[in-house]
C-alpha cells in the first residue's frame, strides 16, 4: 500500500461536545478535493480534553503531530501547509514527535497502562486493537494457564478494585472461584455515577476491547460463561462502541462459543442503566439487572456466593478490567513495578474543575497530588490560589493546599479523610466556598438515596437542611456539632456504601475549613463570597464611568444611574446573578 | 388543547402498535421490565399511563411493580416533554464553575421551574447529575447538542437565538 497522510479526529464524548463532528465533516470535505490521498479516521479520548477538538496528523514517514483547539475553519490551513507542503503548523501543535511544545509536561509524568490504546486506535476497528496486542492475553490464559494461575498472577500484581474501595481483585476472584455451582456470572460495573468523573466512559469509548478481554479473563478464572456490562444509559457513545466491539469479537471467534477454538465459552450482554446513582453499589446493581428497583441489601451473602439470579457473581469496575489483560500478557512484575507498597500499578483520573489543563490522565501510584495538579494540570485555570482538590466524588472529601504532598495511594488518601474513589479529581480555587461544596454533595446523595434505610434517607435529609440553612444565612449555634453527630450516626449505621460515605464531604470540609462554617454561622458571611444570600453586589463609585453596560445586562433592572455618572445597585431587587460583574470592563463592581 | 397527548389512544387503533412491536422482542419476564420501559419511552417520548396499563395486561406484570420501577429511575418520565429538552449539567466541575447561575438565568429566561415545560410547549428544563464533558464546564445540552463554557448571559442568548431563528 502506498504511504499516505493519515488524519485522525478525537471523537470521544468531549471531543464531540466541543464540535468534533463538525471538524470531521470539514476534514472529509477537504479530503475529497485534495489531490494527495489522505486517509481519515477517528479515535477515542486522547486525554487533553482542555484542547478539544484534537486532530492528529500522521505523516507518510510515521511522524505524528497532534493539533489542539481545531475548528472547521482551521482545516483549510492544515491541509494546505501540513499536508500540501509537509510543514506542520508549529503554533497549533500540542504534541509533536520532534517538536517541543508547552503542553509536553501534560504527558511527562503519565504512565499509560489502562489507556494504552485510548486515543491511538479507532475504537470501532477490531484490527487496530489486535495490532496493539488485544486478545493476546486471553489466548495466553486459556491455552497456557490454569484458572488458579491466572488468579495468582492477578494477586501478585497487587491490582486493587478501581471502583473506589480498593479491594484486592485477585482475592475477589479467588472467592468467586471457590464458590460451588456450575453457573456463575461476571459483571462489569460501568455505572459511573460520580458527578465530575469520566474515566470509565473514556476507556469504554476509546478502547472497549480492553474491558471485554479483562472480563473474559475473569470469566475463565472463576469459571463463568456469561457476563453483563451494566452501563449508564447516559453514555450512548460508549454503549454503541461496546456493541460494535462485542459483535466484531464474536464474528472473529474471540468471544462466544469455543473462544479461540478452545472449549471456553463466554457471552457478554449489555444492560443499560436507567439513572440511579445507588446502582453503583454491587447489590443494588444486581437488583437492577434483575429488573427491580435498584436497592441494596445487607451483605453477607456476598455476590461471590449469591449474586445475580442467586448465582455466584464477580463484579469489577471498568478500569479494573482494563488492567487485567496487560497484567496477564506482560506478567505481574511489569505491573507492580509501579506504585507503592500497598497500591500497585497506575490510576486514571478525570482532572476537572478550576484546572488549567483538564482531561484524562493516568499516573503511577505514589505520585504526589501536587505533581498531578501543577505539573500535569498546570495549576488553577483562574490563576487564583489553589484551595482544595475534591477526590472520590460524593463519597470522598476535600484535600486542602497544605496536604498537596500527599501521595496517590489508597492508604495515604484515606488518611486525609478523602478516598481514592473511582478517579474524579475536582480542583477548586479560593472563590469556591467549602460549605457550599459540602451542601452540593449532600444534595446529590440525598436525592440519590434509595430510601431503604432510615439513617441514609432521613439522616442525609437533616444534614442537607442544616447545610442549606448555613448557606442562606440562617445557620444557628450548635449546627456544626449537630452535623458532626449526624455524620457519625449515618457513617456507622447506613446500610450501604452510599450512606456510609455520604458524610465524608462534610467531615473533610469541617476538618480543614471549619472557620468557613463558623463565619457562615456567626458572622453570616461567606468568606469565598459565593453563597448568594450572604453577599451583596456594589458599584465602586470612583471606578464606575457610567458606561451603562451593567444596567443593560441586568435581567431584573436593579441597576440605575445616568450615562457617564456612577451607577447604583438596588440590593432589594438584585438577584445576585453576577451578570453585571461579568460585563463590567472597569472592575467597578465588587462583591461585599 | 392541540398539544394534548392524553386522548390519542381513543379511536386510534395504531396507538398500541408500537407497544406490541416492543413486546415481541422480549419474553416479558421481570428482568425485561427496564429494557421494555426504555423502549416504550423511546417510542412514545415518555411513559403514557394507558400504554403501561396495556403492557401490564399483556405481560401479567403488576402495575405496582411497574410504577415502582418507573418512579425509581430518573431516566423515566411520566409526563410528555416540550419540543426541546434542555439538560443543565449539575456535575461537580460545572458546579464549581458557576452552573447554578447559568441554571437560574435559564429558568428566568424561560419562565419555568426545573423539571417543567414552558407554556408554549417549546422547552423542558431539566437538571442532570453529570454530562461528562467536564472540561467544557459549565455545560448545557439542548437535545443532542452540547453548549460549553457558558455564562448566565451567553446561556440566555442561546435560548433567544432558538426563538429568533425559528427553531423554537
Amino acid at each position: 500500500m502506498e504511504k499516505q497522510y493519515k488524519v485522525i479526529v478525537g471523537l470521544g464524548s468531549c471531543g464531540i461536545a466541543a464540535g468534533g463532528l463538525k471538524v470531521m465533516e470539514a476534514i472529509k470535505a477537504k479530503q475529497a478535493t485534495t489531490p494527495v490521498t489522505v486517509s481519515v479516521d477517528e479515535t477515542g479520548c486522547m486525554g487533553m480534553c482542555y484542547k478539544e477538538v484534537l486532530v492528529e496528523i500522521v505523516n507518510p514517514d510515521g511522524k505524528s503531530y497532534i493539533y489542539g483547539n481545531v475548528t472547521p475553519d482551521k482545516v483549510d490551513r492544515l491541509f494546505a501547509e501540513h499536508i500540501g507542503n509537509g510543514q506542520p503548523i508549529t503554533e497549533w501543535v500540542v504534541q509533536g514527535c520532534d517538536l517541543k511544545t508547552s503542553e509536553d509536561s501534560f504527558f511527562d509524568k503519565q504512565e499509560r497502562i489502562v489507556l494504552r490504546r485510548c486515543g491511538k486506535i479507532n475504537p470501532e476497528s477490531l484490527d487496530e486493537a489486535i495490532a496493539m496486542d488485544a486478545y493476546k492475553a486471553i489466548g495466553k490464559a486459556i491455552k497456557t494457564m490454569t484458572p488458579e494461575q491466572v488468579i495468582e498472577e492477578v494477586l501478585a500484581s497487587g491490582l486493587r478494585g478501581r471502583g473506589g474501595a480498593g479491594f484486592p481483585t485477585g482475592m475477589k476472584w479467588k472467592f468467586a472461584n471457590a464458590s460451588k455451582g456450575s453457573k456463575k456470572y461476571i459483571i462489569c460495573n460501568a455505572d459511573e455515577g460520580d458527578p465530575g468523573a469520566f474515566m470509565d466512559r473514556s476507556v469504554l469509548e476509546g478502547d472497549p476491547h480492553a474491558v471485554l478481554e479483562g472480563m473474559m479473563i475473569a470469566g475463565y478464572a472463576i469459571g463463568a460463561d456469561e457476563a453483563y456490562i451494566y452501563a449508564r444509559a447516559e453514555y450512548p457513545i460508549a454503549i454503541k462502541r461496546l456493541k460494535i466491539a462485542i459483535k466484531a469479537a464474536e464474528e472473529r471467534g474471540l468471544l462466544g462459543k469455543n473462544v479461540l477454538g478452545t472449549n471456553f465459552n463466554f457471552k457478554i450482554k449489555i444492560k443499560e442503566g436507567a439513572g440511579a446513582f445507588v446502582c453503583g453499589e454491587e447489590t443494588a446493581l444486581i437488583s437492577s439487572i434483575e429488573g427491580k428497583r435498584g436497592m441494596p441489601r445487607i451483605r453477607p451473602p456476598f455476590p461471590a456466593q449469591s449474586g445475580l439470579f442467586g448465582k455466584p457473581t464477580n463484579i469489577n469496575n471498568v478500569e479494573t478490567f482494563a488492567n487485567v489483560a496487560y497484567i496477564i500478557l506482560n506478567g505481574a512484575g511489569s505491573y507492580n513495578k509501579y506504585g507503592t507498597e500497598k497500591s500497585k500499578g497506575t490510576k486514571v483520573f478525570a482532572l476537572a474543575g478550576k484546572i488549567a489543563r483538564g482531561g484524562l490522565v493516568e499516573v503511577p501510584m505514589g505520585i504526589a497530588l501536587r505533581d498531578i495538579i501543577y505539573e500535569i494540570g498546570g495549576g488553577t485555570s483562574s490563576g487564583k490560589p489553589f484551595k482544595a482538590v475534591q477526590m472520590g466524588g460524593p463519597s470522598g472529601g476535600c484535600i486542602p493546599a497544605h496536604l498537596l504532598d500527599t501521595i496517590v495511594d489508597y492508604d495515604s488518601v484515606n488518611q486525609t479523610g478523602a478516598i481514592m474513589g473511582s478517579g474524579g479529581m475536582i480542583v477548586m480555587d479560593e472563590d469556591n466556598c467549602m460549605v457550599d461544596i459540602a451542601r452540593y454533595f449532600l444534595s446529590f446523595t440525598q436525592s440519590e438515596s434509595c430510601g431503604k434505610c432510615t439513617f441514609c434517607k432521613i439522616g442525609t435529609n437533616r444534614m442537607l437542611e442544616i447545610l442549606t440553612r448555613l448557606t442562606t444565612g440562617e445557620g444557628r449555634e450548635g449546627d456544626i456539632e449537630l452535623l458532626e453527630e449526624l455524620s457519625d450516626q449515618i457513617r456507622r449505621n447506613a446500610l450501604c456504601g452510599l450512606g456510609q460515605t455520604a458524610p465524608n464531604p462534610v467531615l473533610t470540609t469541617l476538618k480543614y475549613f471549619r472557620h468557613e462554617y463558623e463565619a457562615h454561622i456567626k458572622d453570616k458571611k461567606c468568606p469565598a463570597k459565593q453563597c448568594r444570600p450572604l453577599i451583596k453586589y456594589v458599584i465602586l463609585e470612583d471606578k464606575c464611568i457610567g458606561c451603562t453596560a451593567c444596567s443593560r445586562v441586568c435581567p431584573v433592572k436593579a441597576i440605575s444611574g445616568e450615562p457617564k455618572k456612577a451607577h447604583k445597585i438596588d440590593s432589594s431587587l438584585c438577584t445576585k446573578c453576577g451578570a453585571c460583574k461579568e460585563k463590567c470592563r472597569f472592575s467597578a463592581i465588587e462583591i461585599d | 388543547m392541540s398539544n394534548c397527548n392524553c386522548c390519542c389512544s381513543q379511536g386510534n387503533s395504531k396507538y398500541f402498535e408500537q407497544l406490541e412491536e416492543i413486546l415481541k422482542n422480549h419474553a416479558g419476564t421481570e428482568a425485561d421490565l427496564i429494557p421494555i420501559l426504555q423502549e416504550i419511552q423511546a417510542a412514545y417520548g415518555y411513559l403514557p399511563k394507558d400504554v403501561l396499563d396495556k403492557m401490564c395486561e399483556k405481560t401479567g406484570m403488576f402495575p405496582t411493580q411497574v410504577m415502582g420501577v418507573a418512579t425509581f429511575y430518573s431516566q423515566f418520565r411520566l409526563e410528555p416533554t416540550g419540543e426541546h429538552v434542555i439538560k443543565i449539567c449539575f456535575g461537580t466541575a460545572c458546579h464549581v464553575n458557576g452552573a447554578e447561575k447559568v441554571a437560574d438565568a435559564l429558568a428566568d429566561e424561560l419562565k419555568v421551574e426545573f423539571g417543567g415545560t414552558t407554556k408554549d410547549g417549546k422547552f423542558t428544563l431539566e437538571t442532570v447529575a453529570c454530562l461528562g464533558c467536564c472540561s467544557l464546564a459549565p455545560v448545557i445540552m439542548i437535545d443532542e447538542e452540547a453548549y460549553g463554557r457558558l455564562t448566565p448571559d451567553s446561556a440566555r442568548k442561546i435560548i433567544r437565538d432558538y426563538y429568533e431563528t425559528g427553531r423554537a
